[in-house]
């Protein structure tokens, strides 16, 4: 559950004051599926950021799972990040120099998970992605698809309530992008959160609800009822 | 994070950036190589001096006559003193005071020397039997001047001279012209080398009353005594001053060096000797610590994305922090460890090249060594590590 209440947040460009988020009011419940678009400079990635804890609002409430998160101390934040959300960029951020198994391991070393259970649980998603073959090389060496599979593999490892993910197919083709796209989906389908950033249209269009952004305010938010 | 985790993670990072860490490595491990080389250098020089004044004698005293050293100036007259000699009579005065074991009075001169058909130059030593105790000397073969027989004409034979003058035959024996005189070979010295600049092996030692004679002399170059023991040194000194003053005529024209106070003078001079170059070793450490602030704030700024990223997945400021502060610990750690071993091998190589020289690091050097090349390269990482810590996750992120 993810509650936003009368969230703002400004950038100085210069002289000039920027709104990214103005006034925001949003309620996500667990589970839901749902776009957020608008054009370059709406303030969708700025309400990712937020959403995920790796920005601070100026004002506003932000509750997750029934607790303000919004004062909370760095490191707690740090501890919500790798234990509730996921995070899938459009340009990947694999750390060039580990091979595949050591990028999904990441959170997992992170926490402190022993070595033993990290490589029963690398090895599980390793499977689950399709990326046994795989799991030695690193990211140079794989394809773009296969890379965003890393990334996702890497977002899920820790079983995040909250999946979110800015342009995940914006560096892919058509095809690939739409695998990845299922990959996403499932695992909406199994009960985690997902909030997908895009200004594509047609990829917006398939999540359940639908909100579309324009100078850092929420301009509609369509749910549909098929869901 | 666990600690471990911290390490080991850390650890395959150098790893993977082979050629930045290895250069980095190496100029650590060549700061602190040079630290242990050059105090093992300092340290070893220190000790050579030092075995050098030992092996002339122990509990030693040098009489030298007072301003007679610098003979055929005038300088005596200007100040209007009588330039005294020291002479064999002084000797003997010495040589009774309670605190004296022995003395051994000393003449130097330059004569010919020749036998079986061969002449050269050599320098002739005038003293008495007790020169072998007293200034650690030691035979080959034969016997010394004989006690109480100054009187005799006999000679001792520096070890490269008497293979020089007597290759294939026993020297012990034989006839020898020194100067006009003629003496009988009664030993040969061991061959000793070098010491204090005065190489025995190419000298010849003839009783005090024949170098007397033969250079036309009553006065002596130099009294060597060897004190009781070692409390009895100063005052030993004391009396032998006050000795010669007395015969002297209440005038103080004498110098008495003790061995001590020379070893203890080059001992401190050579001990900060060693430290200074030991200093000037510990600036290439510091470089080599700058050298590490630079290439892990190039790392910083390198890997932005990736400390993004690693914020975004859960990584905390202090977690970043340690990442890249346990980086240059083992940078650092690795130039240590790397270092003393060229260090040590360095000393190695300096013994082998000059056996002559103990060129031992000290204990102390080794370890300061591996600890500046730790702190500085430890050091050096805080500011780029707080830099890493406390990037903008967003701004980190976007960065490509």
């Amino acid at each position: 559950m993810i509650r936003l209440n009368a969230i703002t947040r400004t950038f100085h460009m210069g002289d000039q004051v920027v709104h990214a988020l103005n006034d925001i009011n949003l309620v996500i419940t667990s589970g839901e599926y749902v776009s957020i678009m608008g054009p370059s400079g709406s303030g969708k990635s700025t309400l990712l950021n937020i959403i995920g804890l790796l920005d601070r609002p100026d004002s506003g409430r932000y509750e997750l799972d029934g607790r303000l998160v919004t004062d909370l101390p760095e490191i707690e934040q740090a501890r919500i990040r790798r234990e509730k959300i996921g995070f899938v960029f459009q340009s990947f951020h694999l750390v060039p120099r580990l091979t595949a198994a050591e990028n999904i391991e990441l959170p997992l070393i992170l926490s402190g998970v022993p070595q033993e259970q990290r490589q029963i649980r690398v090895d599980e998603a390793l499977q689950a992605f399709e990326l046994k073959q795989r799991a030695q090389h690193r990211p140079a060496e794989l394809s773009g698809g296969q890379r965003q599979r890393v990334a996702i593999a890497r977002a899920t490892i820790m079983r995040p309530s909250v999946i979110l993910a800015d342009e995940p197919t914006g560096n892919l083709d058509h095809q690939i992008g739409a695998e990845v796209m299922t990959l996403l989906e499932n695992l909406h389908h199994s009960g985690t959160t997902l909030i997908i950033v895009t200004h594509d249209r047609e990829l917006g269009a398939r999540a359940h609800r639908q909100i579309a952004m324009r100078d850092g305010k929420i301009l509609t938010d369509q749910s549909d009822d098929t869901r | 994070m666990t600690l471990a985790d911290t390490l080991q993670t850390s650890f395959r990072t150098v790893l993977s950036y082979r050629i930045r860490s290895l250069l980095i490595v190496l100029a650590m491990a060549l700061g602190v190589a040079s630290v242990v080389v050059l105090t093992a250098l300092g340290d070893g020089a220190r000790n050579y001096v030092i075995n050098q004044f030992s092996s002339i004698g122990t509990n030693l005293l040098v009489v030298l006559p007072g301003r007679a050293e610098t003979s055929g100036s005038f300088l005596g007259a200007v100040l209007g003193q009588t330039p005294r000699d020291l002479t064999l009579k002084d000797a003997q005065l010495l040589g009774r005071l309670p605190q004296v074991r022995r003395y051994a009075p000393l003449n130097v001169g330059a004569a010919e020397l020749s036998a079986v058909n061969r002449l050269r130059e050599v320098t002739v030593l005038g003293s008495n039997a007790d020169l072998i105790p007293v200034r650690h000397m030691q035979l080959a073969q034969g016997s010394f001047l004989a006690h109480g027989t100054e009187r005799n004409a006999q000679i001792v034979l520096g070890a490269k001279i008497a293979r020089e003058f007597f290759p294939r035959s026993q020297a012990i024996g034989q006839r020898v012209r020194l100067g006009d005189s003629r003496f009988i070979v009664s030993g040969v010295l061991a061959s000793q080398g070098e010491s204090m600049g005065f190489n025995t092996d190419e000298i010849v030692i003839i009783p005090i009353d024949y170098a007397q004679q033969m250079f036309n002399t009553t006065s002596l170059f130099r009294i060597l005594i060897e004190a009781k023991s070692h409390n009895d040194i100063e005052p030993a000194k004391r009396a032998i001053l006050a000795a010669l003053k007395q015969s002297h005529d209440g005038e103080e024209d004498v110098t008495v060096i003790t061995q001590d106070a020379i070893l203890a003078t080059f001992d401190r001079i050579l001990h900060t000797m060693t430290l200074a170059v030991a200093g000037i070793a510990a600036v290439s450490l510091i470089v080599a610590g700058i050298l590490v602030m630079n290439v892990m704030l190039v790392a910083v700024n390198q890997r932005t994305a990736e400390i993004g990223l690693l914020k975004a997945i859960g990584a905390t400021s202090s977690d970043i922090r340690r990442l890249f502060f346990a980086e240059a610990v083992w940078l650092s750690f690795a130039g240590a460890v790397f270092g003393s071993l060229l260090g040590q091998l360095g000393s190695l190589m300096l013994r082998l090249a000059y056996p002559q020289l103990p060129a031992w690091a000290p204990v102390w050097a080794s370890i300061a060594g591996v600890l500046v090349a730790l702190i500085t390269g430890i050091a050096a990482c805080l500011w780029p590590a707080n830099q890493a810590a406390r990037l903008d996750a967003v701004q980190a992120l976007s960065k490509r």
